[in-house]
């Protein structure tokens, strides 16, 4: 039936944004774009969470910080990097102080380009990420019952 | 009869051995331990064959035991006045001198001229208050012979007097059973006394400023009480020529109301209701046997036991409906300083005057519901009260502080004691234990009564529920990581009680059916002809959920623990801060411990503010009680 | 219509019981649905659809199970068990106040549940939680103790079968309960502990170790709970099947519109209005009754 296309729930991370891309997901919740109505919600918590969502280009700080959610998150899960920044670290990817992008740290499955990404992008890339994640489900289970 | 005399003489002479016997004697645990089985068996004895009688009353050839007591009396009064010379303390002295001028005096005007027909009794009333001394008395003192080690070895600095601390626990079994046996008022008065005495002697054992302090509180506030006791029998006799228990209960309202409302002053001060509730929180500074016993399950009980004999007497007066509000002040007013108390005995103390000013106020409604429910709420009070006394008694030395604050993963360190310790706690109000069944029954004969008392307890029993989930919170709390199992160093006398105890916490609600209609029934048919009845239906839900409690539970724990398998282990959501299984990273870089505190609300609860509204009251209502009895 | 009325008195304990524990999610999970609907075409915003709490639930369902430690989930698995014991008790038409304590059992296996995980955010969740069940109990004793002081008897079947409208007797009991209810259905401006809207102060306060199917139980708890609570709202006008019906569903939708138009309290205000309240509505009707007889 696709449980995890019509309920997914958004962790919503920011790993060194300079927050328009944060504000830009936000927009997204709002009437004008209203992503619940996809059964989308902004949890704050990894346990409860099935995408996690990272802006911004990931510094040594939020690089812990990255792990320890994405390991309190049950499967299955799917990485969104939204913005440039997080994909790539865009102007900043030379800096000594960033890493360069969430796929420095996490295994991302959907990149949404943009600076600051909008939110059609960003509603585009989140349900991609809720195909995705119906595909490791079905790879998972697949898993669990042969393995 | 005769075993009416054994039971008040037997742990007299228990407690004479006690004192006498060397302390290196392992003969002395095995004469303590026989004398415990005896303790708990002769009650249930006399259950089993009384189950179909009604009120026995017994003579005794008693001028020799007379004299004797009122020998004793004056050689207590002269002990209790010398101690307090030697502390340099005068009140007591005071109150003892008025208290023996008036006995004196009664005695040489009117003493040969007492008559009493029966001098001891016996109804089901007293057969369920013996029952709950002789098991829950004994199974304390067998607590005591692990405990008392102890207690010296972690204070060196208190002189070791293990025999006296023995003969004085044996002396208040025993002068306990005189009180609930004693038709004479005398008598009565007397041992009622003899437990004065030894809960002042018992909180002193420390000998520090604090236990002094204390002890002296409880002395003062116990002589008041006694003094006032003392006044209602001599006005008793000069008016009406009585001095029985029985005979009180046949006269006409108008003569014995003021004795009656003495003898209920009596019972308050000694069951620390307000306005005396500070000797009791005082007395928790004493070694936990005596807290556990004394001054939870049976010395308190005395109070409202005499309270609830002569509650009959003030039937439909204004007196009585003081009498009600008193309880319900005292319920609804400890219930909320309890909320803010961190000390686990403190919180323990104030819930104990908390359910007994609910006993109070149901004898003050006096009517069979009521005086039912007050019945149940004796028995399950006693039985999980002392149970929670002795495992704070424990926990104390295991963790060298007896702050709730401080029992963090208790359920790791002591999984036993925790386990025993929270069926004492669902005891004191969680459905399906005993206290919710006291409860529901005490609503219903309070919406039926007095509809403001209804209202008083629907508040304080929200109270509790606040103090008592947030501790069972504090003990079950787990985490990642070694913690230091220090269960291994309880003793086996201390687990064989506990184990006693928390067995009778659910027996007793199981046996509740049992209880209520062999017991408790023919005790309210004989005081009012009329017996409450009981909705079997409510009594099987009580029992579902109690049986499948009881079988989920462990099935449950056993299922969780170790067939489960199929599960991840992650920490807990600290922010994406997670250091350690225990630690974060907090502000400016540093690794910081997670701790978890209970909310107190001392702004809102705080034992300052609410005492004194709840001394205010209740002196207001005890005046006005004596007022309208006087008039 | 009125054959279903008929239908449903006929029934017996058994069935009644049995009716509840089946079809008590089904409703319950409806009303969530209706109440995500509702608020958000307040919002002015579209919406999930009405289905949406039970793709939630199958989602959860459907997670790989992670725990804190290995007793968390037997606290919860023990919340919805008595959850439906309650619930089915009141709806067989036992004992009004037994039922609350019931519930109350049920929800302190809930609070002891999050103080077991011992993480902060499920700590002040607990905590809170606490202050709520301190808040709205006396009232729903009130609430029972009015029934008892106007039918004479706490028995639901009684209740709710009694001839004369309650709502005329009790109109302070029932003001109450309406207050103390905006608790009990974790609504704005009293959803301190936990809350359904988007994570806020305490993230997600007493359920936030919580996950997967463990999550998905405790929402299905409180769809019974809800149903129970509507129940109880049905009493006070169970003179006219119908018309309870009616205003149990407006209550709800009353309870979104509360919910919609106020921000959180603290918990000192949450505490002391409640009390409050409960002593000026719920306490002068019960003393007016108890004067009156």
């Amino acid at each position: 039936m696709g449980w995890f296309k019509r309920s997914p729930w958004v962790l919503h991370y920011n790993a060194t944004s300079c927050n328009g891309c944060d504000i830009e997901v936000i927009v997204s919740l709002t009437p004008l774009y209203d992503l619940e109505r996809f059964g989308i919600i902004n949890t704050g918590n990894p346990k409860h969470a099935d995408i996690l969502a990272v802006t911004g280009s990931v510094n040594e700080k939020s690089r812990q910080v990255l792990l320890n959610l994405y390991e309190q998150m049950p499967n299955p899960k799917v990485v969104v990097a939204v913005g440039l920044c997080a994909t790539s670290g865009c102007v900043f990817q030379d800096c000594y102080n960033v890493l360069g992008g969430v796929d420095k740290v996490l295994p991302v499955d959907v990149y949404v380009p943009g600076c600051a990404a909008r939110p059609e992008s960003i509603i585009d890339g989140i349900l991609k990420a809720c195909e995705i994640l119906e595909e490791k489900y079905k790879l998972q289970k697949k898993q669990a019952a042969s393995g | 009869m005769n075993v009416l005399i054994f039971l008040i003489v037997f742990p007299l002479v228990i407690s004479l051995l006690a004192l006498v016997l060397p302390r290196g004697f392992h003969i002395r645990k095995t004469i303590g331990t026989v004398a415990n089985v005896v303790l708990c068996a002769l009650p249930i004895y006399l259950l089993v064959t009384n189950l179909d009688q009604g009120p026995s009353y017994f003579r005794l050839e008693s001028g020799f035991v007379d004299i004797l007591i009122f020998l004793l009396e004056v050689l207590i009064a002269g002990y209790l006045i010398y101690l307090s010379v030697r502390a340099k303390r005068y009140l007591p002295v005071i109150l003892v001198l008025i208290q023996m001028s008036i006995m004196i005096g009664f005695e040489f005007t009117y003493g040969h001229s007492i008559q009493v027909e029966h001098v001891l009794f016996m109804d089901k009333f007293s057969i369920i208050m013996a029952l709950i001394v002789g098991i829950i008395g004994s199974a304390i003192c067998l607590y005591g012979f692990g405990y008392m080690p102890e207690y010296h070895e972690h204070y060196p600095e208190v002189k070791d007097r293990r025999n006296y601390f023995g003969f004085l626990m044996y002396l208040f079994l025993s002068a306990m059973f005189g009180i609930i046996f004693s038709n004479n008022l005398l008598w009565l008065f007397f041992f009622w006394e003899v437990t004065t005495l030894c809960s002042f002697l018992l909180i002193g054992y420390r000998d520090d400023k604090a236990s002094q302090d204390s002890a002296f509180r409880a002395l003062n506030m116990n002589l008041i009480g006694g003094v006032v006791f003392a006044f209602g029998i001599v006005y008793l006799f000069v008016t009406t020529q009585t001095m029985e228990l029985d005979k009180l209960l046949l006269l006409d309202q108008g003569a014995v109301l003021l004795p009656a409302v003495c003898f209920a002053f009596a019972g308050l001060a000694k069951s620390a209701q307000f306005p005396f509730s500070s000797w009791l929180t005082g007395a928790m500074v004493a070694p936990t046997p005596v807290s556990a016993l004394l001054h939870s399950s049976t010395m308190v009980k005395a109070g409202v036991y005499l309270i609830l004999r002569v509650s009959p007497v003030m039937d439909n007066t204004v007196a009585a409906q003081m009498l009600t509000l008193i309880g319900g002040v005292s319920f609804l007013v400890t219930a909320l300083i309890a909320i803010s108390q961190s000390n686990a005995k403190k919180v323990l103390a104030y819930s104990t005057i908390s359910n007994l000013g609910l006993i109070v106020a149901c004898a003050g409604v006096n009517t069979p519901a009521a005086v039912w429910s007050a019945l149940l709420l004796i028995i399950f009070h006693a039985v999980a009260k002392s149970l929670l006394f002795l495992c704070v008694g424990i926990i104390e030395y295991k963790l060298g502080s007896r702050d709730i604050e401080d029992m963090d993963f208790l359920i790791m360190r002591l999984p036993k004691l925790t386990a025993v310790m929270m069926i004492g706690m669902a005891g004191m109000f969680l459905a399906p234990f005993g206290m919710i069944i006291s409860k529901f029954v005490t609503l219903k004969a309070f919406v039926d009564g007095n509809p403001a008392m209804a209202i008083i307890l629907a508040y304080g029993s929200a109270a509790t529920i606040f103090f008592w989930t947030k501790w069972m919170g504090k003990i079950i709390s787990i985490r990642h990581g070694e913690v230091e199992v220090v269960e291994h160093t309880v003793s086996t006398w201390e687990w064989i009680t506990l184990g006693i105890l928390a067995v009778a916490t659910v027996a007793v609600c199981l046996a509740f059916p049992f209880i209520s209609i062999h017991v408790i029934d023919p005790y309210i048919m004989e005081l009012f002809n009329t017996a409450p009845v009981i909705d079997m239906f409510n009594v099987l839900v009580v029992f579902a959920i109690m049986f499948s409690l009881l079988i989920i539970l462990p099935l449950g724990l056993l299922y969780y623990a170790f067939i489960n398998k199929n599960y991840k282990r992650v920490g807990t959501y600290l922010g994406g801060g997670n250091v350690s299984n225990i630690t974060f990273e907090g502000a400016m870089d540093a690794t910081q411990p997670i701790q978890l505190k209970n909310y107190y609300l001392e702004k809102y609860f705080g034992e300052e503010r609410l005492f004194y509204v709840g001394v205010f009251v209740s002196l207001t209502l005890i005046f006005i009680m004596f007022g309208v009895a006087a008039i | 219509m009125n054959t279903i009325h008929e239908i449903v008195l006929s029934w017996g304990v058994f069935e009644r019981m049995l009716a509840f524990v089946l079809l008590a999610p089904l409703v319950g999970g409806l009303l969530a649905g209706i109440d995500r609907k509702v608020s958000a075409r307040f919002q002015g915003r579209y919406g999930p659809p009405v289905l949406q709490p039970f793709y939630d639930a199958f989602k959860l369902f459907q997670k790989e199970k992670i725990i804190v430690n290995k007793f968390q989930d037997f606290n919860i698995v023990l919340f919805l068990m008595f959850t439906i014991f309650s619930g089915a008790l009141f709806f067989a038409g036992a004992d009004l106040l037994l039922t609350i304590f019931s519930l109350a059992l049920a929800g302190t296996f809930f609070v002891l549940g999050g103080f077991c995980v011992g993480s902060p955010y499920s700590h002040l969740g607990a905590e809170r939680e606490i202050i709520q069940q301190v808040a709205y109990e006396p009232m729903i004793i009130l609430v029972a103790i009015g029934m008892y002081q106007v039918t004479g008897s706490f028995k639901v079947a009684v209740i709710a079968q009694y001839q004369l409208p309650l709502i005329l007797y009790l109109p302070g009991v029932f003001a109450g309960f309406l207050y103390i209810l905006t608790i009990k259905f974790r609504k704005s401006p009293f959803d301190l502990s936990m809350s359904h809207h988007a994570h806020q102060e305490i993230v997600r306060g007493l359920t936030t170790e919580f996950s997967g199917s463990t999550l998905a139980l405790i929402e299905i708890a409180h769809w019974y709970e809800n149903v129970l609570l509507l129940g109880m709202v049905y009493l006070f006008f169970g003179f006219n099947p119908w018309l309870a019906v009616f205003v149990a569903l407006a209550t709800y939708l009353f309870e979104i519109f509360i919910d919609m138009n106020y921000a959180r309290f603290k918990w000192q205000l949450t505490f002391g209005s409640s009390w409050l309240f409960t002593a000026v509505a719920g306490v002068s009707n019960i003393i007016v009754l108890s004067l009156m007889r």
